[in-house]
């Protein structure tokens, strides 16, 4: 069987969406949405790097470093803002993030 | 191969603005947290600096960076409000930072470079460039919004920020790769090109994850669960910050994005569009009625305005287009005036409060910022002749002329509904008991907020030349 765009685009869509319902769905522990978020970026890159490969363009590629590069700086500010809140809290549990409502 | 240098004219204002903000970033850390005010002062300076290139670079839709970047009309109006709203966010901190102990050289800084991030926004032509210019200005916000670093609520609100922001990007990159893989081509001119012929089912997926993307950014209704938490949590004077400037550039980008690139799908993405903006406005308007804290009722009425500004772009013409840049333009002044009397609300023992009733007696204890208070909330209601009236009163006109008679309506109900909680707080500072006086305002807030009450009232005597600029601006995005 030969892997034609269309398999690179599930395998994205499903990597996708458990990025985001690993988002919405977990009740436990933060670091994990901040895997989840990486998940979703990963998908994009594998369609980016889909696209460019199947188009014979180089911009998808592009566009995927920058990706990668943002992505790199997202965790770093993300993981720094957790150490923070943690210092202040002593938890990172999900169901405790909650001093604002309504 | 020879790569020839990009023309950098177009691109002055940002390139000085980034230049300017490292070297305030090392004077800052040469001298050390002493040196805020000065770093503070130098950023306002160099906003202004940036101001005056912007005015006097070029108009005429010229391109640099293989055509990543535009400088158009369009571009110059929305980045004199940015950085109007950036200086005086600057303006209103620098009591805050003192008296909070908070004060770090970082924050001015971190605030010039989420206005980079900002006018990159505004000016990109590509995807590629629209998006590093979204995470500049989000890396940057969501530091700011954990700034007060030993302060759980502070903390929290950065926390929050930054995941449901991060998820808005996920969301805006996965449409962008699905535009790019549909179109082949990640430049707005040329996916408008390609989109010319029949739009594909994977294009309109595209599109509708980057107007879910954009819509987080913009706070508009599903997508605004964050703004309340962020907005109530983070430090005032950051609050004041996020619910101006970079409201105002996602609402740029969101018009941007819609009418260059996806402009022939224009009956597509307006029914989605619809249902945003009705939804902000029901939101906005009941949500706030329940609230006890001034920057959580403050939160809900800037999800409210969303939803208003979004009426125009649901409209999809170039009067809706106009109807949105006077509206942001409004905006911008009557919220830092309202922003800024929030940050006026301190008491010797308790510090910054934020509830509602704090502001009891405020109008015989201090009448002159009661009255400031007043007009900026009727303006904010849309009552004349204040400004918000007539910021809305644009937006309705497009929408009617548009045909989006129910919108129009609903958005009617809304103002009312919204009057109802913006006279509460007015009857509060008049007619409730009193609270114990505030003490005095420092003397940048006091001209920060003479100057946006002045504007608030007296827009309707020069609303011409304002109407005109607005009107150039919205043609150069139909080119």
């Amino acid at each position: 069987m030969e892997i034609a765009l269309g398999h690179y685009l599930t395998v994205a869509a499903i990597v996708f969406t458990l990025g985001i319902f690993g988002i919405f769905l977990n009740r436990k522990n933060v670091i994990i949405i901040l895997m989840s978020i990486e998940l979703m970026l990963i998908a994009v890159n594998i369609n980016l790097v889909a696209f460019s490969a199947y188009a014979g363009d180089l911009v998808g590629q592009v566009f995927a470093m920058f990706v990668l590069t943002v992505a790199a700086a997202e965790a770093t500010i993300g993981l720094s803002i957790l150490v923070t809140y943690f210092r202040n809290r002593g938890t990172v549990a999900v169901e405790d993030i909650n001093l604002m409502k309504g | 191969m020879t790569y020839p240098v990009p023309a950098l004219a177009p691109a002055l204002p940002e390139i000085w603005l980034a230049v300017a903000a490292l070297a305030l970033l090392l004077f800052g850390v040469m001298r050390g947290d002493g040196a805020t005010r000065i770093v503070a002062w130098g950023a306002v300076a160099a906003l202004a600096i940036a101001g005056v290139l912007v005015v006097t670079g070029p108009t005429d839709g010229a391109q640099t960076f293989s055509g990543m970047f535009v400088a158009d009309r369009f571009g110059i109006f929305v980045k004199l409000l940015v950085l109007l709203g950036s200086a005086a966010a600057i303006l209103m901190s620098l009591r805050y930072l003192r008296d909070e102990t908070v004060e770090h050289f970082e924050y001015p800084v971190l605030i010039v470079l989420a206005t980079v991030g900002m006018m990159m926004m505004v000016s990109a032509s590509d995807l590629i460039s629209l998006y590093l210019g979204l995470e500049l200005q989000s890396l940057s916000l969501y530091v700011l919004a954990a700034f007060k670093r030993d302060s759980v609520a502070s903390t929290e609100s950065g926390l929050k920020y930054f995941l449901l922001g991060a998820l808005a990007s996920g969301i805006f990159l996965y449409g962008a790769s699905l535009v790019y893989g549909y179109t082949g081509a990640t430049g707005f001119a040329a996916i408008a090109a390609e989109i010319e012929g029949e739009a594909q089912l994977g294009l309109l997926f595209g599109m509708a994850f980057l107007i879910a993307g954009l819509a987080f950014k913009v706070s508009a209704v599903p997508f605004h669960m964050w703004t309340p938490d962020v907005y109530q949590g983070a430090p005032t004077p950051v609050t004041a910050f996020f619910a101006v400037a970079p409201k105002i550039t996602s609402l740029a980008v969101f018009m941007r994005v819609m009418l260059e690139p996806f402009g022939a799908l224009v009956d597509d993405w307006s029914q989605i569009l619809v249902v945003l903006s009705a939804l902000s406005m029901g939101l906005g308007a009941f949500a706030a009625i329940g609230q006890t804290s001034l920057k959580r009722l403050l939160a809900y009425s800037s999800i409210g305005h969303v939803g208003f500004a979004l009426m125009g772009l649901a409209a999809g013409t170039a009067e809706g287009a106009r109807g949105i840049l006077i509206y942001v333009a409004v905006y911008l002044v009557m919220n830092i005036g309202a922003w800024a009397v929030v940050l006026t609300m301190r008491r010797d023992d308790e510090g910054l409060v934020e509830g509602i009733d704090d502001l009891a007696g405020m109008g015989r204890n201090s009448p002159v910022l009661a009255l400031a208070m007043a007009i900026f909330l009727f303006s904010l209601a849309g009552i004349p002749p204040m400004a918000g009236f007539f910021a809305k009163f644009y937006v309705f006109l497009a929408a009617i002329h548009a045909g989006l008679y129910w919108l129009a309506v609903i958005g009617a109900l809304a103002t009312v509904v919204g009057a109802f909680y913006y006279l509460r707080v007015i009857k509060i500072m008049y007619f409730d008991e009193p609270a114990r006086p505030f003490e005095r305002a420092p003397r940048e807030l006091r001209w920060i907020i003479a100057v946006t009450a002045g504007l608030t009232l007296f827009f309707f005597l020069f609303p011409g030349g304002m109407v005109a600029e607005a009107d150039l601006a919205a043609q150069a995005l139909w080119k």
